[in-house]
């Protein structure tokens, strides 16, 4: 009881810390050079400031990385499908795939420009390309390290194919396709920030976060700055939150990384 | 006995690729209701027999016949146990023991309750909501065995499936085993390097030579079934175990 009261009050305690020396570097900082480095409390009365541009660009950003991670999500599962098929299959596709995973962002954005143009749909394919390949490479991996004797058990039943896949290679994939899961989702609001930052538009709704970071840094808004700093860290934390939660949900009940301990 | 053979293996030979020869010339048969364990030295290919027997593995030459048909064939009247439990930790106890239903497509309906009839059997009908994780090793191993009776084999395949457990729950299921065996009329062959369990279990003892594997000496169990715990303390049982572990000595050292 009381070690649970210290995983909730170490923490704080250590906020309160950071805080406070945050303060206090920014005090003990030239006056001309401080505006470096705002207060928190400057931060927070940014946020009421551009709350609504703040608000807005946020959305955006969350729409351009829900769907570049959920089309990175089907795309990978139908792709680990197949290359779990065979090894010839994932032997050729390989180094295809290392590729797209090594396709610089800042330089294709221009030219993703000029095939989707600016905005959302530059946005979602950037998201896509940097969600893509940690999803697709632990869910393959997952589909072919199924357990030897259980892949005889089905052949012994006579199972079919799609027996095979669904009732044994999938759910023994789980595991390992959350792992992908939430390295993607750590990575989707950043792909989205980035793509914004690089291939946004101001077109419409206006851009997303990465947009509005560089309208405040040539306004030379620096507080509004780490304050879309902060929201994008929000953003984050929102992915990964429900990742953790949609994998504890599916795998609590059984899989070893969930085992109850009491301490 | 003149029953007709249910299983028969006339000459059966098996080699993987270009290797060398892993059975050479094995000719076994069995009858309705015989249990059969296959004991001998690491590499004398019973665990291999095994599964040729299953279907898991094509013979290289001879013939094997289930009630004469192909392994393959004969699919619906076979299970088998592994050596692991080897259950699916994302199911339920109930969920893993309807799994062969499942795949053969019969409805839930019966499928629900057929797994609580097997799991009455061995004994673990209050569990049947657990996960395998929840489990001790013998409770797996029973969950195992209960999935293979669920489709009511005619033919047992059960290979070393006590060998992880400890003695005392390795007795105890061996003689849950047997007592199963009084409620439904299966063959089994039981793959296994205790002696002390092959003389419980089975009335016939294959005992096996390695390299090439093949059939050293056939050893008969006279004991008369049902046998209990009280069983192994009778003096021929000890004489059978005693006679069994020098015939499998004798085997071993022509090896060395």
């Amino acid at each position: 009881m009381s070690k649970r009261l210290l995983h909730f009050l170490l923490p704080a305690a250590a906020g309160v810390i950071f805080i406070l020396a945050w303060y206090a570097l920014r005090f003990s900082m030239n006056e001309e050079m401080q505006f470096l480095l705002p207060t928190p409390g400057e931060i927070l009365a940014s946020f009421r400031e551009n709350g609504d541009s703040l608000a807005r660009a946020a959305l955006n950003t969350t729409e351009g990385a829900l769907l570049g991670f959920g089309g990175a999500i089907v795309v990978s599962a139908g792709l680990a499908l197949l290359l779990s098929l065979s090894s010839l299959i994932r032997i050729s596709l390989y180094p295809y795939l290392m590729l797209l995973q090594m396709i610089p962002v800042i330089i294709f954005a221009p030219i993703l420009i000029l095939w989707v143009g600016p905005g959302l749909k530059s946005v979602v394919v950037i998201t896509f390309l940097i969600c893509f390949f940690p999803l697709v490479v632990n869910t393959t991996q997952g589909l072919i390290s199924t357990d030897r004797n259980s892949v005889e058990l089905f052949r012994m039943y006579r199972a079919n194919r799609l027996q095979e896949i669904f009732l044994l290679r999938a759910p023994a994939a789980l595991p390992y396709f959350f792992t992908g899961l939430r390295i993607a989702a750590v990575l989707a609001p950043i792909g989205a920030l980035v793509g914004d930052y690089t291939a946004g538009s101001s077109a419409g709704d206006g851009g997303g976060l990465g947009f509005q970071a560089i309208i405040y840094s040539s306004q030379a808004k620096y507080p509004a700055l780490f304050a879309t700093a902060a929201v994008t860290c929000l953003l984050g934390f929102v992915f990964v939150g429900v990742v953790v939660s949609l994998s504890w949900l599916a795998l609590h009940h059984w899989h070893d990384s969930y085992e109850r301990s009491d301490t | 006995m003149a029953a007709t053979p249910l299983v028969e293996l006339h000459d059966v030979t098996k080699r993987y690729g270009a290797g060398p020869l892993v059975l050479d010339r094995v000719s076994l048969a069995a009858s309705p209701g015989d249990f059969i364990s296959l004991i001998g030295p690491s590499g004398c290919g019973k665990s291999t027999l095994l599964r040729l027997i299953a279907g898991l593995s094509p013979a290289s030459g001879g013939t094997l016949q289930l009630d004469g048909r192909t392994p393959e064939q004969a699919a619906a009247e076979l299970a088998f146990v592994f050596q692991e439990p080897t259950l699916l930790p994302w199911l339920t106890v109930a969920g893993n023991v309807a799994l062969p239903q499942q795949l053969r497509g019969l409805p839930p309906a019966g499928r629900a309750a057929t797994s609580r009839r097997v799991l009455e059997l061995v004994r673990l009908g209050d569990r049947s909501a657990a996960y395998p994780r929840q489990l001790s090793g013998g409770q797996k191993m029973r969950v195992s065995i209960a999935r293979a009776l669920s489709l009511s084999p005619k033919i047992l395949l059960l290979d070393e499936p006590f060998g992880a457990l400890d003695e005392m729950t390795r007795e105890h299921l061996n003689e849950e085993l047997l007592a199963i065996r009084q409620q439904q009329a299966w063959t089994a062959f039981f793959v296994t390097h205790s002696v002390a369990e092959a003389v419980f279990l089975s009335n016939r003892i294959v005992v096996m030579a390695p390299s090439p594997g093949r059939v050293h000496t056939e050893v008969a169990v006279p004991f008369a079934y049902p046998r209990t715990a009280a069983t192994r303390l009778s003096r021929e049982y000890h004489d059978l175990v005693a006679e069994v572990s020098r015939i499998l000595r004798s085997v071993e050292s022509t090896d060395a």
